[in-house]
């Protein structure tokens, strides 16, 4: 089975410098691999890179079987992203993003209720402008958008930030069940011991290179561990 | 394509139904712009209603750059234009519904520019249907060629400055075909029909049309 990604002495510069200076990374399909390491280290460049956002300015690379320098725009429509920015629209309801972003992407609506309702985003908040939200729930809207999309290729830039235990456990849900759906997961994070459960390996990046790779072991029983635990914490784990 | 720009324009125009920023900030602009040349005519109502159709489409023309700026501004914060790029959506469908919302607006503040005209201008409208074919055609002009170079000013960090610089030159065209159609329907120019003139804008609206449709997917990945 073809690698979900692989780098080759990746270099993506943006600006005066390079944020990645060379990177070798194979992920395999329905893989989840940690991206860890300082700020600047690379981290958000090579989850845009592979996104197909930023270009591929030296070595080569293939994402989904998408070489990241001919096809980014093919790319694109197969990965979902969750940055830094929530990527919504202040002015349209909670309900509205998400039906927008799912109709975009060809995805159907019958489900919406219930990917609302699991991410407790269902009743009045629905019906609220995204713009009146707070960050936290506004990261779940963003969330939303990838449950509606089921991209092949999930690219979690520190998506615990702002997340309750409650969220936090739907999001170790949620990484278990697309991976078991055959999707990949590329997680940057700072967190370790919210990102390192859910992971089969960590890779640890420093100035724009891979400077470590480390196997976490069985990652089913371990992010299965990890939702239980993040659940007894938060007790009230809405699941739809 | 088709679906995609239904989906981009009813976002558009839903956006713009909540925020009322067209509605609340370009159309008073655009009937200060009225008034305000009301004032410098003077009260003799000969040179106004001459001056009518010119100034009608100087002040679309000024509100376009407002409605466009709009447009790719709700693309800006949040990230919501990175939100775009990975949607999945045709480029030309993209381009096609910004144009259309951005038209929608524009028919929208027309109508009240035209009721102004006639106020403070005493301005008369000889041939309704010309006034309607030659305001759409310039509209449709206006917002294919506008979300055009707002697409190519989006990504820089000097698009508000920018915009109006690459666009009202190009627009100019449609300034003076826009007015000579005007100027015939308003009967201020009994010797010419505007015929010429409203195939002139609907060449223009088929050329920026055509143009965006092709090209506003290498320019998103540009810019």
């Amino acid at each position: 089975m073809a690698p979900a990604v692989l780098l080759t002495t990746a270099v993506c510069v943006t600006g005066r410098f390079p944020a990645l200076a060379g990177v070798d990374l194979a992920v395999a399909q329905g893989e989840v691999v940690v991206l860890e390491g300082p700020n600047g280290a690379g981290k958000t460049s090579l989850l845009r890179l592979c996104a197909g956002l930023l270009p591929l300015t030296g070595g080569e690379g293939t994402v989904l079987g998408c070489d990241l320098r001919r096809d980014a725009p093919a790319l694109r429509r197969r990965v979902g992203m969750l940055g830094h920015a929530a990527a919504l629209y202040d002015d349209l309801t909670v309900a509205e993003n998400v039906r927008f972003s799912a109709k975009a992407a060809g995805a159907s609506v019958s489900n919406l209720d219930a990917v609302l309702d699991r991410l407790e985003l269902g009743g009045r908040v629905r019906r609220t402008p995204v713009g009146r939200l707070s960050a936290g729930q506004r990261r779940r809207v963003a969330l939303a958008l990838l449950v509606m999309r089921r991209p092949e290729l999930w690219l979690l830039d520190e998506p615990h930030a702002g997340l309750d235990a409650g969220a936090r456990a739907v999001l170790g849900e949620l990484v278990s069940e697309v991976v078991g759906e055959g999707a990949t997961v590329l997680l940057a994070s700072h967190e370790p011991e919210a990102s390192v459960p859910l992971a089969d390996r960590v890779v640890s990046l420093v100035g724009g290179r891979v400077v470590g790779v480390r196997d976490v072991g069985a990652g089913v029983a371990r992010r299965s561990g990890a939702v239980d635990a993040l659940r007894s914490v938060s007790g009230s784990v809405h699941v739809a | 394509m088709w679906r995609d720009t239904v989906l981009v324009a009813g976002k558009d125009l839903r956006i713009e139904l909540r925020s009322r920023v067209v509605m609340h900030q370009v159309v008073p602009v655009a009937v200060m712009v009225l008034v305000l040349f009301a004032f410098a005519l003077g009260p003799d109502r000969a040179p106004m209603a001459h001056a009518a159709p010119g100034l009608f489409w100087v002040a679309v023309l000024f509100a376009s750059v407002l409605a466009v700026q709009r447009s790719f501004a709700v693309e800006a914060p949040d990230g919501a234009r990175d939100g775009l790029r990975l949607s999945g959506l045709d480029p030309a469908g993209v381009f096609l519904g910004k144009s259309a919302a951005v038209a929608v607006q524009m028919v929208v503040l027309e109508v009240v520019l035209t009721a102004g005209i006639v106020v403070l201008y005493g301005s008369h409208i000889r041939s309704y249907a010309s006034i309607v074919v030659a305001g759409l055609a310039g509209t449709a002009g206006l917002a294919a060629a506008g979300t055009l170079y707002g697409a190519l000013a989006a990504g820089l960090r000097v698009r508000e400055t920018l915009l109006p610089f690459l666009f009202l030159p190009v627009a100019a065209p449609v300034l003076l075909a826009g007015t000579r159609a005007w100027q015939a329907a308003l009967g201020i120019d009994s010797g010419s029909t505007g015929d010429p003139w409203v195939r002139l804008l609907l060449v223009f609206a088929a050329v920026y049309l055509a143009l965006g449709v092709v090209i506003f997917g290498p320019l998103q990945e540009a810019s």
